[in-house]
């Protein structure tokens, strides 16, 4: 059988102590999408940032068609022909697309930039990704699901054979995903390698030829996707079982807490109208635009209604937002965990404008405690801790101050499923002790699970509400959709 | 251990190392001249120091905002004008209301700033540069050009801040309890966390019930009230006002905070280290003449000590991300 066009075998790394890749092994056969799947903290990102020549391995072996090769730097790697699409979307917005796709390896004339060519060249890769967009557009303008595509076609400007994709779907909308698979089969099908890496599951089993699994820094399985189960798969990632992801508990809904009435803000949702009761939780699905963040933050009252009006019921105490981007919104990176979820509740702890350390103390332990967060202490940096322990302390500082209302804006986005279930289990339990919960999700599954009730929204606007029996994938993704 | 603390305690580490460094410097200059340690050297030193510490406390607080006052010796040289008039009209009106009218003008010109800031969103480096013009050029309309003298103030207006106690000046003491009090502060009270999260993160600071944009207005307030009063010590200790007053001194401002370790970026400092920077920068500047430097290197100093200042903690910095890299 012909060798894999790109081989990692033993790879160690290890940083100041702290190993992070250990006998990790890695085959990306020509012409197969291979999923690397893997909790955070797996090694994922390492062994990227290995491939794409930011770290160096300690020891291990990497070949590239069939030779041993050495990726010392990223345009060491660029030259093998490596190209990595991020998650989050490297682009110079100022600068055209053309421009963005050729930075650093213009093509010259006499040592002058060769505008013609330059264009010419942008336009052929865009027109061969079918981008429904043009070169001259300055790459500020465009969609993170565009930028994406115009990463792509970075890449493919240096000939790349081995493409990595690193979460490229955790901001994308269903379109925007299928979309971007298509140009990842073509690829394929021309015979590049490509890496994918996902947390998504249905994704995984939708695109992916192959798989590898790591779990601390080691491979514990590969094979092809067609002979595995999501359910063997999940307990190879966390090395147990996964036996209920979404324990839905019974509640019997209670009073109404929250009421709003034909509420709009111009430009991002019209005319909403939905009401929250005690024990319940409600789900609002939605494609990415579809004005669901926007409703959070003006509940949430980061922005004011253009009208309408929305009120909570005498006696509600308070209404809390866990927002979408928990390290540019929800926390402040170099606070302590203690700090960060004193934060809210300075007004409590500190009735004098003093603050006191041991009450901040005491609350972080108590919270520690209840939502099981990984920390040394509560005295650690909140930037120290993992995704999935940053989402407990984000949602820690809010139920400190016992909200009668949670508006959850995508609370299980890219963290792992240990966390996941953390999440999903205090939510269940807020709901239980009689709050009622609004849960931005994007996440299928979770939405089903979860909810006793979803809305959906679609451009905006309300255009569907299902109950708990009525809410299948199929029905979901239709309202929100417009098919 | 505590909240607060374990946030401060890398910048607690850092203060304890500059310290130490300042402690250095201050005893290889004394070992090569014995008569910097002096007591009466030492008082000296500090009263030369005490203004530069009290305004580069207020622009801690602007630049932990993310902003910055570039506006902060303008400031000081209107308030020390409107002072120095003031007490040329009534001479004998006392201390009390010159100190009143300084602050609380001072204060009114910060906040002008702040409005700027916070309600127009205009970038801080604009504005300031902006009221640092407005500012000097209204010194000139309010004087005419011309200078307060030694002889037009008052006997109250020029004894204030050099009234002793245990052979210390009282600016001084004032310059000493601001910074006690700044420290105090700093750590303790709610609104400084406030501050500290809404220059660390504005955007999650915001999702916290927390309006960044009235923390640079109060930041740029106290700044300014702070530079007000300064400006009244100023002319008072130097008993001259003209309009070129402290021209430039913003410079030395921001430098001393730099040195002291404030991020420029925002959201971390510490009010000890910006006192350690005022006085390294102090001792510099006094023993330059001992070791028989022109002063003219003063400025070539300073500027290496920030850039090597800068340089330490990016460094720090980047060797935290290989950690956390590890753990990601």
């Amino acid at each position: 059988m012909e060798h894999p066009l790109l081989t990692l075998a033993d790879i160690r790394k290890s940083f100041g102590g702290v190993r992070a890749l250990e006998r990790a092994c890695l085959e990306l056969p020509r012409g197969a999408i291979t999923a690397l799947i893997g909790e955070n903290g797996a090694g994922k990102s390492t062994l990227v940032k290995i491939l794409s020549g930011i770290h160096q391995p300690d020891s291990g072996e990497i070949s590239f068609d069939g030779t041993a090769v050495r990726i010392a730097t990223p345009q060491a790697a660029r030259a093998l022909g490596i190209g990595v699409v991020h998650q989050e979307c490297l682009a110079f917005d100022n600068l055209s697309v053309a421009e963005n796709l050729f930075v650093n390896s213009q093509p010259t004339k006499a040592g002058l930039v060769n505008w013609p060519e330059l264009r010419a060249r942008a336009k052929t890769i865009l027109r061969e990704l079918q981008a429904d967009f043009d070169g001259d557009v300055p790459a500020g303008r465009l969609s993170i699901a565009q930028k994406h595509v115009m990463q792509i076609a970075r890449a493919l400007t240096h000939e790349s054979r081995v493409l990595i994709f690193d979460e490229p779907t955790a901001s994308l909308s269903q379109r925007e995903c299928t979309e971007l698979f298509r140009i990842m089969r073509a690829l394929r099908d021309s015979g590049c390698a490509l890496l994918f890496i996902s947390h998504k599951f249905e994704e995984i089993f939708e695109l992916a030829d192959r798989y590898a699994v790591f779990r601390d820094g080691v491979s514990v399985s590969a094979g092809r996707v067609s002979d595995v189960t999501s359910d063997e798969l999940i307990s190879l990632m966390v090395g147990r079982p996964v036996s209920q992801l979404f324990p839905k508990a019974e509640i019997r809904p209670g009073a109404e807490l929250l009421r709003v009435e034909h509420l709009s803000r111009d430009g991002e949702f019209d005319d909403v109208s939905f009401g929250l009761r005690a024990g319940e939780i409600v789900g609002l699905y939605g494609l990415v635009g579809a004005g669901r963040t926007e409703l959070a933050q003006v509940l949430f009252g980061i922005h004011p209604p253009t009208s309408g009006a929305f009120a909570l019921a005498a006696g509600t105490s308070g209404l809390a937002l866990v927002p979408e981007d928990r390290q540019g919104q929800g926390t402040v990176q170099p606070f302590s965990v203690a700090a960060n979820i004193a934060l809210p509740n300075l007004a409590r702890l500190a009735p004098r404008g003093w603050c006191n350390a041991a009450l901040e103390s005491g609350l972080a332990r108590e919270w520690i405690g209840r939502l099981g967060i990984k920390a040394r202490g509560p005295d650690q940096p909140v930037h120290q801790l993992s995704g999935g322990n940053q989402q407990k302390v984000v949602i820690a500082k809010w139920l400190a101050r016992n909200p009668g209302i949670l508006i959850l804006d995508e609370p299980t986005k890219g963290i792992d499923v240990g966390a996941k279930a953390a999440v999903h289990a205090v939510t269940t339990e807020f709901a239980r002790a009689g709050g009622a919960v609004l849960m931005i999700s994007s996440d299928l599954p979770e939405i089903i699970g979860m909810s006793d009730r979803v809305l959906v929204m679609r451009c905006g606007k309300i255009r569907g509400q299902f109950t708990r029996a009525q809410a299948t994938s199929e029905s979901l993704l239709r309202a929100a959709s417009d098919a | 251990m505590n909240a607060a603390r374990s946030r401060i305690s890398d910048s607690a580490r850092r203060d304890l190392a500059f310290a130490a460094l300042t402690l250095v410097l201050f005893l290889a200059v004394t070992w090569a001249f014995p008569g910097f340690a002096t007591p009466r050297s030492v008082a000296g030193l500090l009263d030369d120091t005490a203004i530069l510490i009290m305004l580069a406390l207020g622009q801690m607080l602007v630049i932990m905002a993310r902003g910055i006052d570039l506006s902060v010796a303008a400031n000081l040289a209107l308030c020390g004008m409107m002072a120095a008039l003031f007490n040329r009209a009534w001479p004998g009106a006392g201390v009390a209301p010159v100190l009143a009218l300084s602050l609380i003008a001072g204060g009114l010109l910060g906040a002008c700033n702040g409005l700027l800031v916070w309600k127009l969103r205009l970038p801080p480096i604009v504005v300031t540069l902006g009221t640092m013009s407005i500012y000097r050029g209204t010194i000139y309309l309010l004087s005419g050009g011309e200078w307060v003298n030694e002889n037009e103030m008052s006997r109250d207006f020029l004894a204030f801040p050099r009234g002793e106690l245990l052979g210390i000046s009282a600016l001084s003491w004032i310059s000493l309890a601001v910074a006690a009090a700044f420290v105090f502060v700093m750590q303790r009270s709610k609104t400084a966390r406030d501050l500290y999260a809404a220059g660390g993160n504005p955007e999650a600071a915001n999702y916290s019930g927390i309006d960044p944009g009235r923390m640079q207005f109060l930041a740029y307030t106290t700044c300014g009230a702070i530079a007000g009063v300064c400006g009244y010590l100023w002319v008072s200790r130097f008993a001259v006002a003209y309009t070129d007053i402290a021209l430039g001194f913003e410079l030395s401002v921001i430098a001393a905070c730099l040195i002291g370790g404030v991020a420029i970026s925002g959201g971390a400092g510490t009010a000890a280290g910006v006192v350690l920077g005022c006085l390294f920068i102090g001792i510099i500047r006094s023993s330059l003449p001992l070791v028989g430097i022109s002063a003219f290197w003063q400025m070539f100093i300073n500027g290496a000590v920030i850039l090597v200042a800068v340089l330490l903690s990016a460094r720090q910095r980047q060797f935290k991300r290989t950690i956390l890299e590890a753990r990601a």
